[in-house]
């Protein structure tokens, strides 16, 4: 496949980026995208240019360190999957792909495609934690029996990977997928129980704090999570929110 | 015992721990808040590290090189962890986990930190529980269990095919809980260049901000290593792109000797490699072997058929096709220990019965766990007459309900629907069990610089049973160092705070300054990667699967040919004032060269085969591993002296006291 890419470019933080064209030959329906990039970026080194920077890690759908806009969509077109996971066979031969950061207030460009997401890290740091010593004299594991519906809802919501793609997909840049992901882990469990209203409220300030914004309820977060993380979650943080505000 | 002291505490060997707890000594509090401790990785052993000694009251600093400690290899850990916690009945018990693990790591571990190991697995299942890792579990609301290679029980704790995930969540968690506190300071967007001893101890480190480029002296009373493995050594391995052996590699050229770095797992079941273009292996979870049979057409012509696909896997009849591990090894069956599953793929494959295009893959089937769990579930339900097709819906269901994430991942990558086709898997390079030296307080042998999880080498020996990762990262974080480092902090309550203005530091920072500025003015023609890459297949060629002395003799002096050309001709773009990706690649390709070298070196030195590493010249007549206890009961441990060819070898011989070396067999 030949394929015509148009890439966000920018030096870091303090400089303003710009689109640049780019044309690659010899792209395989196996590849991912990320290495479709590589073989891009190969090119650029060979041609002593400067490689085009991206986030990645793990490469298998479960870090959330890639991210990518891809033709307008975080993650591109394909549904329930990462950008490491997309494959090229879902291009075709001629496309023309665009390829841009994530965008968001809150998420601010380092390089190029790279975002800063450190604003989930803090919204987290909030409260999003039982506080329990690590010490390791708990209570037996089966000393407190979860019912396995409240058990699997709370893993379902554990399973969020952080990319930032429900942000970068809301028209507001709302975190409200994210975080209510994070609130209804806990909120699901008897053991997080003793401190949700606290752990609510302060990870809600945090979130306003960090400069995302209001959710509409669109749903686009929902429709573009690479995880399936639902709706059904930020309807659980606002009744822990409004419960938690009237217990004042 | 020569220079290596391994301090294994003398007595039986259930109460050594105990009893070595009780001696050591302690920090008071007071004391504790002007101490300073550095933590390099935020993985399962770092981050539950990490947590707990900012919990006691010392200041922590973390560092990581990708943004967030959430994003640690660690995550992408699939089936489980396992401990002795006996809730099936099935006779588990911590010694049964001790045993099991000394047996699957083919008797090159040492005893007292696989028993250590065994009782802290309990406690890791509580502690996780009381921090919300929401675990699977069964109707009753109790925690559920499933069985991995190598063992007769079911010991596996574990949440779908994400059980890394969720710990790692745990553990991360507890980290913001303390950094939330100020006690832990995270250094994200890290790299350690190297270590600083000041008077022989280890006293901090040289990092690179990797968003400024800026060069950094951070100081502190003790150094924390646990920064994973070095599997990306051979380039297509199942770790993340950027887990590179570099802390563990400076703080090895600074006097930390690298114990067995021939000691790499194999695991049996990756997606096979697809061309050229690949950049990574993914792994399908071991516990699929729970419910997945393993085979090969039985007549070549059809496995030729297959490949060139003229023939589907679903038409060959059962009797056409050869189980060939439930032939091998009835007792296990398809539950062999990773070590050897993975070179009976070879074995079939070699002989020229792989499945798919390059001839290097071979089935897993699920066709009959459908079936049988369709059976039971219709007659669960009370339908006596169900129908085959409402029976394989119902098992389905089942299997989905069970690997639904693993599933979803092999037909995004494949693009085939494995309920629908047997899926295809291959032996890649997973996990390394060697690592720096510790002895039994997990101290290197540099004074004050710890190492934990599996950037040691202590608790897998020669393989490493599947989901005991996860069990060693947390037991070494959460319960072993936050106590053992105590013992020589304890000597320190008086020191002060460490100033980073000294000669040590200095000279540190000047050495890694030139190091990269060699790096950058290479000026040459080819990319990192492309080193790399070459690195790669000569680990995979010559010092994977299977070696012979021919191939590590060649490999040593390729790399070391390799080595040279990189330094000569590799070209870097851009500067080292900001981002840099190439850059970060560059330095850890450069260690890379150099352990590769050390790794063949090593594996020539051990002529014996032992789990994970297995040389040709040393089998039965039956093709299984052939040990040498005569001989090779030992650690072996490399002293730096500059170039790998230099490397000294120490030897910890290791004790049994209380288990008989046998035969590995699991027919």
């Amino acid at each position: 496949m030949k394929l015509n890419l148009k890439i966000w470019r920018q030096k870091d933080a303090n400089t303003k980026g710009e689109m640049v064209d780019y044309t690659i030959n010899g792209v395989e329906g196996d590849m991912s995208f990320l290495e479709m990039l590589d073989v891009l970026n190969e090119d650029l080194i060979n041609k002593g240019k400067e490689p085009v920077q991206f986030d990645h890690d793990c490469r298998e759908g479960i870090c959330g360190s890639c991210s990518l806009q891809i033709n307008g969509e975080p993650h591109g077109p394909d549904r329930l999957v990462t950008t490491c996971q997309l494959h090229m066979r879902k291009f075709n031969d001629g496309d023309t792909i665009v390829i841009e950061p994530f965008r968001a207030t809150a998420f601010p460009v380092i390089k190029d495609l790279v975002v800063d997401r450190t604003a989930f890290d803090r919204i987290q740091q909030a409260g999003g934690y039982i506080s329990v010593n690590t010490s390791g004299n708990t209570v037996d594991a089966n000393a407190t029996p979860i019912e396995k519906d409240k058990a699997d809802d709370s893993f379902y919501a554990a399973t969020c990977i952080g990319c930032g793609a429900c942000v970068a997909a809301c028209k507001n840049a709302s975190a409200m997928l994210f975080t209510s992901a994070k609130v209804s882990q806990f909120a699901l469990l008897p053991q997080g129980r003793v401190e949700a209203t606290e752990r609510v409220e302060n990870m809600v300030r945090q979130m306003d704090l960090e400069g995302f914004g209001n959710c509409t309820n669109t749903g686009a977060c929902e429709v573009e999570c690479p995880k399936g993380i639902s709706l059904e979650n930020i309807a659980r943080m606002n009744r822990e929110y409004l419960s938690a505000t009237v217990k004042g | 015992m020569g220079i290596l002291d391994s301090k294994v505490p003398s007595g039986p060997l259930a109460e050594k721990w105990t009893k070595h707890k009780n001696k050591i000594n302690l920090v008071n509090p007071a004391n504790k808040r002007n101490i300073d401790i550095i933590v390099v990785g935020t993985g399962l052993a770092g981050g539950s590290a990490a947590a707990t000694l900012a919990e006691l009251g010392y200041n922590v600093k973390t560092f990581c090189y990708q943004d967030s400690p959430r994003r640690a290899h660690s995550i992408a850990a699939q089936g489980g962890i396992n401990a002795a916690k006996n809730y099936q009945g099935d006779g588990d018990s911590a010694y049964r986990l001790f045993y099991d693990t000394i047996k699957g790591g083919d008797y090159r571990s040492r005893e007292a930190n696989v028993h250590r190991l065994a009782e802290e697995s309990a406690n890791i299942i509580d502690q996780c529980v009381a921090q919300g890792v929401p675990f699977a579990r069964d109707y009753g609301g109790l925690l559920d269990n499933r069985s991995f290679g190598g063992v007769l029980v079911s010991r596996t704790f574990y949440a779908k095919g994400q059980t890394g995930q969720q710990l790692l969540l745990g553990a991360y968690s507890a980290m913001n809980r303390q950094i939330n506190r100020g006690k832990i300071k995270p250094y994200n967007r890290h790299e350690m260049m190297d270590m600083v001893l000041v008077d022989g101890k280890a006293r901090g480190i040289i990092a690179r901000n990797l968003v400024t480029g800026e060069i950094e002296r951070h100081s502190a009373h003790a150094v924390v290593l646990a920064t994973g493995g070095y599997g990306n050594v051979f380039f297509l391995s199942t770790n993340a792109m950027g887990s590179n052996v570099m802390a563990a590699w400076r703080a090895h050229r600074r006097g930390a000797f690298f114990a067995n770095p021939c000691f790499t797992q194999i695991h049996p079941t990756c997606i096979p490699v697809s061309g050229d273009h690949q950049s990574k292996l993914t792994l399908m979870s071991e516990s699929l072997r729970n419910d997945g049979r393993i085979w090969v057409p039985k007549r070549i012509e059809d496995a030729q058929a297959i490949r060139e696909g003229k023939l589907k896997p679903t038409q060959l009849k059962e009797e056409d096709r050869d189980y060939y591990l439930e032939r091998r090894y009835p007792a296990f069956g398809n539950l062999v220990p990773r070590d050897v599953a993975s070179r009976a793929a070879k074995e079939r494959c070699d002989a020229g019965f792989g499945v798919n295009k390059t001839g290097e893959a071979v089935y897993l089937d699920f066709a009959s766990a459908v079936q049988r769990y369709g059976k039971e579930e219709a007659l669960t339900r009370g339908m006596k007459n169900a129908d085959s097709k409402t029976i394989t819906q119902l098992g389905k269901d089942i299997i989905e309900a069970k690997y639904g994430n693993l599933f979803q991942m092999y037909e995004k990558i494949v693009d085939e629907n494995p309920y629908e086709t047997p899926m295809m898997i291959y032996p890649a390079v997973h996990y390394t069990m060697g690592g720096l030296w510790v002895d039994y307080n997990l101290q290197t042998t540099i004074e004050g610089c710890y190492c934990a999880g599996e950037a040691n080498f202590s608790d897998h020996g020669a393989n490493r049973l599947g989901a005991s990762a996860l069990m060693q990262g947390l037991a070494d974080g959460y319960f072993v160092l936050p106590y053992t480092i105590g013992d020589y902090l304890s000597n320190d309550i008086r020191t002060g705070a460490i100033s980073t203005d000294s000669p040590e530091f200095e000279y540190a920072e000047k050495e890694v300054k030139d190091r990269i500025n060699k790096l950058m003015s290479a000026k040459g023609q080819h990319s990192v990667d492309y080193y790399h890459k070459k690195l790669g297949k000569i680990m995979w060629d010559k010092c994977g699967m299977a070696r012979n002395a021919q191939g590590l003799e060649e490999a040593i002096v390729e790399i070391s040919a390799l080595r040279a050309d990189f330094w000569e001709n590799v070209k870097i773009p851009g500067g080292t004032d900001g981002m840099n990706a190439e850059l970060e690649k560059a330095g850890r390709v450069a260690d890379f060269l150099e352990l590769g070298e050390l790794f063949a070196k090593d594996a020539l030195t051990r002529q014996e085969s032992c789990g994970g590493h297995f040389r040709e010249e040393y089998q039965t007549e039956e093709g299984e591993a052939l040990r040498d206890d005569e001989n090779f009961k030992f650690v072996s441990a490399w002293e730096y002296k500059g170039e790998p060819k230099d490397a000294v070898l120490h030897k910890e011989d290791l004790v049994y006291e209380n288990i008989e070396l046998k035969t590995r067999s699991y027919k």
